[in-house]
């Protein structure tokens, strides 16, 4: 076991206690998986925070009387009030893009395959990768916790004893802020309204914890990637997956401590009485600021610092939802069409652009919020440029299809999905990205749609790829594939169908974060859209319910499989299903060639492993990114 | 497999653009001089995303259509690693068609953002608060009285703190509905009393946030006599759905009219004006 490896990295043997093998392990496999069942329950809670928006949005004053045990404040007799569709619309925004989009693409599959792919045996740092999950978890359980703590009186009470600012039990399943939380309503505390006591104290929190959590993550990651590469994996030899995940990594570990600051800051005003993000004179529900105890002396502070720090780490953070999506997309593609990645060299440099451009456009969220309009332009001009690399991907996409000899797996078709819905609403950033068009679209239904397409279901496919296509390596067993098909038709149908009427509701107009669209004459027309798109979400996560049932049957009863059941290239094929412990039984594998030799001709397989050596299998050794 | 997969992808991005050019659904009537042009700006917009999202998505159903693996034949796929030629075209194509549709889409910005009203504009404070909106009129000396936050008392209707004893304050009025004149420009000066509030009134294509400790100024010119609804587009809390209000769009005659009413006899006229003018046909 203990042979002497180029990094010094200390092995550690199998654990055999249950408690130390699936609970506190340190095995980065293990820590994937665990990633991934969190996603699976955050994505559950999101997805029905999503469908009680809908019926509310769709059937208002209807009465569904569970609703009615469960949150006898916030929906009365079981119809919901307009707080607690606030509450939701926050609740889900957060749950999904930190607890989803930032777990499982990147601390899930990154976890378990990126050290198999550049053949090392874990993680640089087994037990801070521990340490990463338990710590998300917790952050995870804090989010939970503003449900209870607003939905539930006495919980709230109890909860008011940690200070004024923590009283909860507003009748909401968390704050009002929307996943943004912008201040002063975030900072002011509970005389601002229903759910910004203790509910908003704990978002917070939990947002701070989830940072480090993926601080932690972040760094793993990095120096894993840099130091842990087996003999021969250079990095023009690593997958796309691998490039992916790295990007991610550094735009977390850059971004996420500044929301980390921001986050400590608004908790103390809100708990310390700071002024970071709350200017002076404000008179809110009838109080003066300093006036009363309950709304103690605020001065100095801009709301519009809190949207630079939000929006410095919440743009980049699109990108570490997306990355690891097309990460798992080139490669999936690549497999399934039997032909290397079109343009590899391109797909790197295109990653890294996406990633370094990605910190230079955070105002476009910012063009109307009172900051310079001169920065607006700058931030304006910057924001269309990233829409270069984004096309360049799917140009590759698209060539790396072209002259293939396609098999549709389940893996394939979300990969083929992923292309399409990356397409379908990354496009609309040329609209939104304009100073003078988000004059008329910030804040309406078109941005919903876009970023659901492009950072929400375009990645969610791409976890689907990624899921469908991994799934046997990690359980050693099939998921099914005729449910995975039915899944993935009725899913692709319904995100359209649910997303692409949203975009003319923003055209109309139709704000987002409204509880209700009663109010108002010019969006009347839109009924009939609202409703459509009610029905289609409906369906669609009921769908979902087959995809729950596939994979927790799979892993007990699926189809056996083999070691390398896709007939693929990269590392994580060539070591046994599911890997062993230290990955590749102690024996590291030596690279002798790139990620995606397929279709070599003269070879004796339509595939030649990174690992196959012998000058007589011809092939790309990957060190030369265009051979014809 | 791949067929189907390729006539769904069609039959969704036929529906998707039937959708968009079906007229049914689309912006309100414009309403402001900076409008048409804004107009122009996401109608070319919309075509060359349109041509881009149709032509991607049917390469794509072409590409599954037409390299499915048929299984009839042992030929393998095609051994290519890309191409240096065409990363350079397509590149340079997309950047030079993103690029030169976000310089453009700074025209409108441009106008209305980078300078100041121009002079003899009709003034207007705004000020937002949690569910409701105040308008601050001049008045006939064109001069707003004082404001300031200590003397805000929402229990006495004193909703902008406007202190009484400043003289320029004597023929001010605040309402809870916009009036402004057509055909003129408009300076609105925003501000909010407690949490960021947007100012969203579809038909005259612009938002702006009100937010707290802020200023902000925005103009804009109204071109045509009506009465629109007026929404608030930031989430300001419980009851943002709520937050309505309604801007009329008056003949100078009738602006002139209220400039020398008192704070009663403006609400009153306020409430006739808004039950003369109809809301537009959706």
């Amino acid at each position: 076991m203990s042979v002497e490896t180029h990094d010094g990295v200390h092995r550690h043997p199998a654990p055999t206690g249950f408690i130390r093998k699936y609970i506190f392990s340190v095995d980065h496999k293990v820590i994937g998986i665990q990633y991934i069942m969190l996603a699976l329950a955050a994505v559950a809670v999101g997805m029905v925070m999503s469908l009680l928006m809908r019926l509310n949005l769709s059937w208002p004053g209807t009465s569904w009387p569970i609703l009615g045990t469960l949150f006898p404040t916030g929906a009365p007799n079981g119809v919901m009030n307009p707080e607690f569709y606030l509450s939701l619309v926050t609740m889900h925004g957060t749950i999904m893009v930190f607890f989803v989009l930032t777990t499982a693409p990147q601390g899930g599959f990154g976890n378990y395959f990126l050290p198999i792919q550049i053949g090392a045996e874990d993680m640089a740092f087994p037990t801070l990768n521990m340490l990463s999950f338990w710590v998300t978890l917790v952050g995870f359980i804090v989010i939970l916790l503003a449900i209870v703590v607003e939905g539930n009186a006495s919980v709230g009470a109890w909860f008011s004893g940690l200070g004024p600012s923590f009283t909860g039990g507003s009748g909401t399943v968390g704050p009002i802020g929307g996943w943004t939380g912008y201040a002063p309503l975030s900072a002011l505390g509970k005389i601002a309204g229903p759910g910004q006591g203790a509910g908003m104290n704990l978002w917070v929190i939990s947002i701070a914890i989830f940072c480090v959590g993926s601080l932690l993550g972040a760094l793993n990651f990095i120096t894993t990637l840099l130091n842990m590469r087996t003999k021969g994996m250079s990095l023009m030899r690593m997958p796309l997956t691998c490039w992916a995940w790295f990007t991610t990594a550094v735009l977390a570990l850059l971004s996420f401590p500044v929301l980390l600051g921001g986050g400590i800051l608004l908790l103390l005003d809100r708990i310390a009485g700071t002024s970071f993000f709350i200017p002076s004179g404000l008179y809110v529900s009838g109080l003066l600021s300093g006036s009363n105890p309950n709304f103690p002396l605020h001065t100095g502070g801009s709301p519009i610092l809190w949207q630079h720090l939000f929006w410095f780490f919440g743009h980049p953070e699109v990108y570490i939802a997306i990355l690891p999506g097309m990460g798992a997309t080139s490669h999936i593609l690549a497999t399934f069409a039997r032909k290397p990645v079109f343009g590899y060299r391109a797909m790197v440099f295109a990653i890294f652009a996406i990633g370094l451009l990605g910190f230079f456009v955070w105002g476009h969220h910012m063009f109307i919020s009172g900051m310079s309009p001169y920065s607006a332009i700058a931030f304006s001009v910057l924001t269309l440029s990233i829409g270069v690399p984004s096309a360049v991907k799917t140009f590759n996409w698209l060539g790396t299809l072209w002259g293939g000899r396609i098999r549709f797996t389940t893996a394939m078709l979300f990969a083929l999905g992923f292309v399409s819905l990356f397409v379908a609403g990354g496009i609309t950033g040329l609209i939104l990205g304009q100073s003078s068009l988000d004059l008329a679209m910030h804040d309406t239904y078109i941005v919903t749609a876009h970023f659901h397409l492009v950072m929400g279901v375009a990645s969610i496919f791409g976890m689907f790829a990624a899921l469908y296509f991994w799934f046997p390596k990690m359980f050693g067993r099939h998921m099914n594939e005729k449910l995975g098909h039915i899944h993935f038709w009725l899913t692709f149908v319904g995100v359209y169908t649910i997303f692409v009427p949203m975009h003319i509701m923003g055209i109309v107009g139709m704000p987002r974060r409204y509880s209700s669209f009663g109010e108002y004459e010019f969006l009347r027309t839109l009924h009939p859209l609202v409703l459509l798109v009610s029905v289609a979400a409906v369906i669609t996560i009921v769908a979902q319910v087959l995809f729950y049932c596939n994979l927790f049957w799979s892993v007990f009863k699926g189809k056996k499989a083999t070691d390398n059941p896709w007939e693929a290239t990269t590392l994580e094929w060539t070591t046994s299903t599911p890997p062993p412990h230290d990955n590749f039984a102690g024996v590291l594998p030596t690279v002798y060639r790139g990620p995606y030799e397929f279709a070599v001709p003269g070879a004796p397989n339509d595939y030649v492993m990174q690992t196959d050596v012998g000058a007589d299998i011809p092939g790309g050794d990957g060190h030369n990114g265009h051979k014809h | 497999m791949g067929r189907v997969l390729a006539v769904i992808i069609w039959i969704i991005t036929l529906l998707s653009v039937l959708l968009f050019v079906s007229g049914k659904w689309w912006f309100p009537a414009a309403i402001s001089e900076h409008a048409p042009a804004l107009d122009r700006q996401f109608m070319i917009t919309i075509v060359v995303v349109g041509i881009a999202f149709t032509a991607a998505q049917i390469g794509l159903g072409w590409m599954v259509w037409k390299y499915r693996d048929t299984g009839k034949s042992s030929d393998r796929a095609l051994y290519s690693h890309g191409s240096n030629r065409l990363e350079v075209i397509w590149t340079v194509i997309t950047a030079v068609v993103f690029i030169a549709l976000g310089v453009m889409g700074q025209s409108v910005w441009a106008s209305l953002r980078l300078h100041d009203a121009p002079a003899g504009a009709y003034s207007v404070e705004v000020v937002a608060q949690q569910f409701q909106w105040n308008f601050h009129y001049a008045g006939k000396d064109n001069k707003f009285g004082r404001t300031d936050p200590q003397l805000i008392d929402d229990g006495t209707l004193n909703f902008v703190g406007l202190d009484p004893s400043d003289p320029a304050a004597a023929d001010d009025a605040v309402t809870a509905a916009l009036a402004i004149p057509v055909n003129r420009p408009v300076e609105l000066r925003l501000r909010s009393k407690d949490v960021i509030h947007n100012f969203w009134v579809p038909q005259l294509r612009f938002k702006q946030d009100l937010v707290p400790g802020m200023e902000i100024k925005v103009h804009f010119t109204a071109n045509k006599v009506g009465k629109y609804e007026l929404a608030c587009a930031e989430l300001c809390g419980q009851l943002h759905f709520k937050m309505k209000s309604y801007m009329l769009v008056l003949p100078e005659d009738e602006i002139q009219a209220l400039q020398g009413l008192s704070q009663e006899q403006f609400q009153t006229k306020m409430v006739e004006l808004l039950a003369k003018y109809p809301l537009p046909n959706y």
